[in-house]
């Protein structure tokens, strides 16, 4: 059987995944009008992501693991007409 | 300084033991009223001013989530708390008491929706493609029409792929769906954020009974079992997904 099972609940989890965390923490929670108004729903995290690789020359938090690895860019192939224009925006020329 | 508001409770009289504080390091304090307690630290008023300019800022969001989830994980150990969406903040504690008056029927009702219940996390992944594996296809296209028809066949037998995987996806939601108290799907995870190279199809909360978590691990593991799609299952959570009122 292939199921991963990673546990967020036990002490020091700091191994929760930080995509699985804004998932919930921007779409989830008790939305209230806080008194600085202030909407982070709708936060697109790809945008986010791909900013963040583009512009972390100085990352504040070195161990953000929301980067993209080169390594998974290169070996997709079955739909790589869709990856084709997620590629060009890392930058990166395939061999074809 | 300003009010930051992580989660609120109502059985909360210890202020949740988190060695490194809230966000920015601030110390925990508890600010009663209406038999609810609401969990907040001080911050600093600029950090929070601004957020069009934090809001893109996967260091900020980082840094802020992982403060915020790690005080709710703390609070949500002992006790039934209603999370708080990401950067909730007040000008005082005065305009939390007013909130927690004000929404104290909104948060009885989220509160009984989530007492002695768990959120889990179900993700659903493609499974690496064999069938239309590009090494050692039938032949090697001879000519660049020939090349091209190959693609445009690959292409739509990937979109069939896909099609059948979601497909396959409903049908595990709606199994977990069944189990659960709640369920809500999330936006699949893009690739560049989850590292893997397989779609996701189904990114899935579901609100648990806690006498039911034993059944869901099973059921998860009986829906892997066929192997048409790889499984993976995270939690227990703080029912984050489960606190909207709208939910």
């Amino acid at each position: 059987m292939t199921v991963q099972s990673r546990e967020t609940s036990l002490f020091g989890d700091r191994e929760v995944a930080l995509v699985d965390l804004l998932d919930r923490l921007l779409a989830g929670g008790v939305v209230l009008t806080g008194d600085l108004t202030i909407s982070l729903a709708g936060v697109d995290l790809v945008r986010v992501s791909l900013r963040a690789l583009i512009t972390s020359i100085t990352p504040a938090e070195p161990t953000v693991p929301l980067a993209v690895p080169a390594e998974r860019v290169e070996s997709e192939r079955v739909e790589s007409e869709r990856v084709e224009s997620e590629r060009v925006e890392s930058g990166r020329v395939r061999d074809g | 300084m300003i009010t930051y508001l992580y989660a609120v409770g109502r059985d909360l009289s210890e202020i949740p033991d988190v060695g490194s504080g809230g966000v920015g390091g601030g110390a925990l304090r508890l600010v009663g009223e209406a038999g609810l307690q609401a969990i907040v630290s001080d911050v600093e008023r600029e950090a929070f001013e601004d957020l069009d300019e934090h809001r893109e800022d996967l260091a900020w969001l980082a840094t802020v989530a992982r403060a915020h989830h790690g005080v709710v994980e703390a609070a949500g150990r002992e006790h039934a708390i209603a999370p708080l969406a990401l950067a909730t903040v007040y000008l005082d504690d005065d305009r939390v008491r007013a909130v927690l008056r004000e929404g104290h029927e909104a948060f009885t009702a989220v509160l009984d929706r989530i007492t002695d219940r768990d959120e889990w996390g179900v993700k659903a992944f493609m499974r690496p493609s064999s069938a239309s594996g590009s090494g050692s296809g039938p032949e090697r296209p001879t000519s660049g029409a020939a090349y091209l028809r190959a693609r445009r066949t690959a292409l739509r037998e990937g979109d069939a792929a896909v099609t059948e995987a979601e497909r396959v996806a409903d049908e595990i939601d709606a199994a977990l769906a069944d189990l659960a108290v709640a369920a809500r799907r999330h936006a699949p995870q893009d690739r560049s954020l989850t590292g893997r190279s397989e779609r996701m199809v189904l990114n899935g909360a579901y609100l648990v009974d806690r006498s039911a978590a034993d059944d869901l691990r099973a059921l998860v593991g009986r829906l892997a079992e066929d192997r048409r799609l790889d499984l993976e299952l995270t939690g227990p959570w703080v029912p984050y997904s489960f606190a909207g009122g709208a939910t």
